[in-house]
């Protein structure tokens, strides 16, 4: 059974004048957890935001190569909308909508065309349940989402994602804006989640990338350095630079 | 505000009434924190003046207005039809509703789309962006006497469109479309980008996320423009006074000529014959601009609520 659940091939990245992901070849496989781990400013939320072609929204952003979704090319014949759906986006710090806590979770299904209260209504609490956080809104689905704590706004934005009913769930560094409690939280979360997603995470924290992550890819001034299994990437990392890098020697 | 709501709706309720919260802070502790710094005390002292005139400032006006006027506030005032005698002031408040209300018709959803063109839109760095800020900005800036001349040649001359609420609506149209354009602007221009690309991640296009999630969040900007542009219109003179003229009557169509209550007052004071009468009418515009502003503000609550 093939497991490739994106394929990214000889990827270059433009931002202007400046190369900002130099040819990238990348296998991303199902129901994984895929960690992005690297010094800042080494184009890993960039390889991230270009899986959800979240950088066609950057002036002067130009991207050549190739890159596939269960073997479809998303840049060439996929509607961005539809891309989106299948693959979303977490991000660094929790962005929900000033409205309601199920406004926000609503907000995606009725995009793509659900009106049914009582279709919205279960996808809401399933999406809730499956972020870990119904037990705690369930009473305040009419209150503002922005009254809610960042750990409890984050968790809210991985529902709000979960419900569109994606494929591939992007994260870019979700827990650094958290306290160790909610970080905990949504790690246990991205594992529960792998079950039935496919998971891209932008990480600062190696020993998070060790806890939860199958496959860690290892990025050094917009270069694939080395990808692997996360256990054998730490254990013994094949270049030198990605030794000094997980040993604290720099970054 | 919504960001510091807390479960807890009264810190009262759950005090007990016989603690005395340490952190409370009394004139006399305030009082004696300041004798340290004599500094810090002058400027206070300085800012709290500066508030106290302002309010005063407002508060002496509109007082003044209203010991002057009131009392002349007589029911024939009110009559439906102006006559030298009554100089009723019926026809130019319904002229001025008339006059705001075409003109924001006009200038509203022109002022609005093009900020979102510059905003949503148009990329950065292009030339048109430059060239639509610094028109909006120099028509910001022009004396509305120069808006009245051009009203008068274009609108009055050239189209023939006589004396008339149109020729005056379009140019009070002309005259507040920027500052619609460019506080509409700045609203949209403070709602978060995190908002954009929460929306845009979740496969939401251009259309949805404008509308569902960028203009109800800029709407108190929006609203604010558009008070400010009524009280330019409404309180507009020069620019009338050679545009729709200064007839005193119900207008029948949008080609008669019609006084509104800003003009009303100058002509009723510029005859010299009726200044109590101009004080009254005085009042009744304030009270116009104030039940204005007070329904876009109602409105603006009921669009951001559903």
């Amino acid at each position: 059974m093939d497991t490739t659940k994106i394929m990214i091939e000889d990827l270059d990245l433009y931002y202007g004048q400046f190369h900002a992901l130099k040819d990238m070849s990348l296998k991303i496989n199902k129901n994984e957890i895929t960690a992005f781990i690297g010094p800042s400013g080494c184009g890993k939320s960039t390889l991230l935001k270009s899986l959800n072609r979240m950088n066609d929204l950057v002036e002067g952003c130009k991207i050549t190569g190739k890159v596939t979704l269960d073997d479809e090319d998303i840049y060439r014949n996929m509607d961005v909308n539809l891309l989106r759906k299948r693959v979303g986006m977490v991000f660094q710090k929790p962005n929900p909508f000033p409205m309601s806590v199920y406004d926000n979770v609503a907000y995606g299904p009725r995009t793509h065309g659900i009106r049914s209260k009582a279709k919205l209504d279960a996808i809401v609490e399933d999406a809730l349940r499956k972020a870990a956080i119904w037990d705690e809104l369930k009473d305040r689905m009419k209150k503002s989402a922005l009254g809610l704590s960042g750990g409890q706004q984050q968790r809210l934005c991985i529902a709000r994602a979960l419900a569109v009913q994606p494929e591939v769930l992007l994260m870019d560094e979700p827990t650094s804006a958290l306290d160790p409690i909610s970080t905990t939280k949504i790690e246990e979360l991205a594992m529960e989640l792998k079950e039935e997603y496919t998971i891209v995470m932008v990480t600062h924290n190696m020993q998070q990338a060790t806890r939860i992550s199958d496959k860690t890819v290892f990025f050094l001034l917009g270069e694939i350095i080395e990808a692997g299994k996360t256990d054998e990437l730490f254990s013994m990392p094949q270049d030198k630079r990605t030794e000094d890098y997980i040993t604290g020697r720099f970054g | 505000m919504a960001a510091f709501d807390s479960n807890v709706e009264n810190v009262e309720d759950i005090m007990p009434e016989d603690m005395e919260a340490i952190n409370k802070e009394t004139f006399k502790d305030r009082l004696a924190s300041y004798r340290r710094t004599p500094g810090s005390f002058l400027v206070m002292l300085l800012v709290v003046i500066a508030a106290g005139i302002t309010a005063a400032a407002l508060i002496f006006l509109v007082g003044y207005i209203l010991v002057n006027g009131v009392p002349y506030l007589s029911a024939s005032l009110f009559s439906w039809t102006y006559t030298s005698d009554n100089v009723s002031l019926m026809p130019a408040l319904i002229n001025t509703v008339i006059m705001a209300f075409m003109s924001l018709l006009m200038a509203v959803p022109f002022g609005i789309g093009a900020a979102i063109y510059l905003v949503e839109y148009a990329s950065k760095g292009n030339k048109l962006v430059k060239v639509v800020r610094i028109t909006a900005e120099t028509l910001t800036g022009i004396p509305s006497i120069v808006y009245g001349l051009f009203g008068m040649l274009f609108f009055v001359t050239a189209l023939h469109w006589r004396y008339s609420i149109l020729s005056g609506a379009c140019t009070l149209a002309i005259m507040v479309l920027p500052v619609i354009l460019r506080t509409t602007e700045e609203a949209l221009l403070a709602v978060p980008d995190s908002f954009r690309e929460g929306s845009f991640g979740l496969g939401a296009g251009k259309l949805r996320t404008i509308f569902r999630i960028i203009l109800p969040s800029a709407v108190p900007g929006i609203l604010s423009g558009i008070i400010l542009s009524t009280g330019r219109i409404v309180g507009e003179t020069a620019a009338l006074i050679y545009t729709a003229g200064t007839v005193a009557a119900i207008p029948s169509d949008v080609f008669s000529s019609g006084r509104t209550l800003a003009v009303h007052m100058y002509v009723l004071s510029n005859e010299g014959l009726h200044v109590n009468e101009a004080y009254a009418t005085a009042v009744v515009l304030l009270v116009l601009v104030i039940a204005i502003n007070a329904l876009s503000s109602f409105l603006a609550k009921k669009v951001q609520k559903s």
